[in-house]
């Protein structure tokens, strides 16, 4: 783990990224240390340009602090992003194993579904989704992960057709392994790291769905989102351009650094294809 | 393929993949129908309140008005094939909110989200295609840091927000263009006068979206082209004596430009969806801004037919560009 370590480290993007990573986790953490309170109550006279007043990044235009608002909305981007991904992933690699390893009818089958899943606008679907089933963190997460699971399935299945052939699983086949235990116990444990890459990058893309739904005002109405913040300022982007300009970067910066360590651990976990 | 019989020949062999694509194309169309339906269904609540989007929740009679109307008192499967020979007819039902059919909503607004994300995929693609083709043959230099940096960032950007910035610097503040609408109101243009007006109403949201898949498409020209240098073919073409813009012209683009094109026609359901941000922001009067419009008034029937109608420009833009790989790289049609 160690020159894995020293690996990641040595690349100066990831650092930065994972610099950034730090800050973003922290505030969703201690959102409620560093500005106690409901970020959604009026604290300020309505806007109140940043810098002014003890705002930091100023007021929106119901007085609220939009620091206040970077600050909270770093845990539902946070929040939705990790629990999409890890469902998108369960389902994926599910799907992805099974149709890699069995091949034939059952393959074609499930890669049928998947390619059928990727040949519809995805974010419409979401759009669709999130509105009819009603939006809550609950339905926002499973839309963003119903969009989201079959670029894991592909990738999965196709290290699953490359590894059964190999000669380790095919004798431990021959050892009467059942075929569950060669997928879960054998094949499974050396897919894993280009799926963990591509799981780290999905979160960012994750990410970027929530903030795009929850601009379009299919966010959960009980937290204060990114996404939302900029929706509801875009209108006042002549008065104010405080008000979309902070969100807007809070998401940028979380998405940039996601990609940033992703990249790096892509270097670290599969070597070869990087250096190519 | 000099005579005719061999051109016969290879029409014929071509059309088989055409027609399997063709088939695979209408059958994405009926599973995007079925899933509505069901969707509808599995929605909480009445289904006729999902239809009506709740438009008359109170009036019991509307209501029972709207369930007759839809046939939700029959069984299920009897729904679903009255449902799709509907579709088929292109009846995609009735608005309550616009009181107008949704089909004739929808076909007003396809011509302005074409026009945008068309222009949109033209400017991503030659941009990504120039930019990330500069940046791969200079590997190392600075400017190949420069447009990697810069590819990466856009590629973080929300695009409703980069959007939002790019209105505040070009349309407030240095006022080069309009920041929202489809063409001056009141102008009463014709011909090309209407058009180059119409133009600097495009030139914007159409940019905003290119960007993101410019930023996505270069990265990719980039490691192509660098993996391309790199194999034997253009090593020969070098050993041989060829100049240093042949090799590139002849020997590197068109072989590097392959996964580019591939990721193009991947990336086309993902740019309609993003044209829904960008109309939202800019005014455009497309399925995009209709989406947003139908999603605030609650309006499902109109959305579930956009999500169709949306699945089917999808599907026959992906049956395009294949087809077009197809003559592009001859190599696919033996396989």
């Amino acid at each position: 783990m160690k020159p894995a370590l020293l690996a990641f480290l040595r690349r100066p993007s990831g650092v930065i990224g994972l610099v950034i990573l730090v800050f973003v986790v922290g505030a969703a953490l201690f959102a409620s240390a560093i500005y106690p309170g409901n970020p959604w109550d009026t604290v300020a006279t309505p806007f109140t340009p940043p810098g002014t007043d003890g705002l930091l990044m100023g007021s929106d235009s119901l007085g609220r602090d939009v620091a206040a608002g970077v600050v909270h909305g770093a845990r539902i981007s946070l929040l939705i992003g990790v629990t999409s991904t890890f469902m998108a992933l369960v389902v994926g690699v599910l799907v992805g194993a099974i149709a890699g390893y069995s091949g034939g009818r059952t393959s074609s089958l499930l890669m049928g579904v998947t390619e059928l899943f990727q040949s519809i606008p995805a974010f419409i679907l979401a759009i669709l989704l999130v509105a009819i089933l009603t939006p809550s963190v609950a339905t926002i997460t499973f839309a963003i992960a119903i969009v989201s699971w079959p670029q894991v399935a592909r990738l999965t299945r196709g290290e699953f057709l490359s590894l059964k052939e190999r000669e380790y699983v095919q004798a431990a086949r021959c050892l009467g392994e059942s075929p569950v235990s060669l997928m879960v116990r054998y094949i499974l444990p050396n897919a894993l790291s280009p799926v963990v890459v591509a799981g780290s990058l999905s979160i960012a893309t994750a990410i970027l769905i929530e903030s795009a739904l929850s601009f379009m005002g299919l966010g959960d109405p009980n937290m204060m989102s990114w996404g939302y913040m900029v929706g509801t300022a875009r209108t006042m982007i002549r008065q104010a351009w405080w008000m979309s300009f902070f969100p807007g970067l809070a998401i940028l910066l979380t998405v940039l650094a996601i990609n940033l360590v992703g990249e790096s651990l892509n270097d670290v976990l599969n070597p070869r294809i990087s250096r190519q | 393929m000099t005579n005719w019989s061999d051109k016969t020949l290879l029409s014929v062999a071509m059309l088989k993949p055409v027609l399997a694509r063709v088939a695979k194309m209408v059958g994405v169309i009926i599973a995007v129908a079925i899933f509505n339906f069901f969707l509808v269904h599995a929605a909480p609540g009445d289904p006729a309140l999902v239809i009506a989007g709740q438009a008359g929740a109170t009036d019991e009679a509307y209501m029972a008005r709207v369930r007759a109307a839809y046939g939700l008192d029959q069984p299920l499967t009897t729904q679903l094939t009255g449902y799709l020979r509907k579709v088929v007819t292109l009846d995609l039902g009735y608005s309550y909110r616009q009181q107008r059919p949704v089909a004739e909503v929808i076909a007003e607004r396809l011509g302005p989200t074409i026009l945008l994300t068309g222009t949109a995929f033209i400017i991503s693609l030659v941009g990504g295609i120039v930019l990330g083709g500069l940046a791969g043959v200079r590997a190392g230099k600075f400017s190949d840091t420069v447009i990697t940096v810069l590819s990466l960032v856009v590629y973080a950007t929300p695009v409703f927000w980069l959007g939002i910035m790019l209105v505040l610097l070009f349309a407030v503040q240095l006022e080069w263009l309009p920041p929202f609408g489809y063409q001056t109101v009141g102008a009463d243009l014709a011909g090309w006068a209407l058009w180059l007006d119409r133009g600097r109403y495009l030139l914007l949201p159409a940019a905003t979206l290119g960007l993101l898949y410019l930023a996505i498409y270069a990265r990719l020209m980039r490691a192509s082209i660098i993996e391309v240098s790199h194999q034997d073919f253009v090593k020969t073409a070098r050993a041989k004596g060829a100049g240093r813009s042949r090799v590139l012209w002849r020997h590197m683009l068109r072989n590097a430009l392959l996964p580019v094109v591939t990721m193009a026609g991947v990336q086309a359901g993902t740019l309609i969806g993003g044209s829904v941000v960008i109309e939202t922001i800019f005014a455009w009067p497309g399925l995009g801004r209709l989406t947003y419009e139908a999603v605030l008034q609650r309006d499902y029937q109109l959305l579930l037919g956009i999500f169709l109608v949306m699945s089917i420009v999808v599907a026959i833009f992906n049956l395009v560009t294949d087809l077009l790989y197809r003559v592009v790289d001859p190599r696919i049609r033996s396989v």
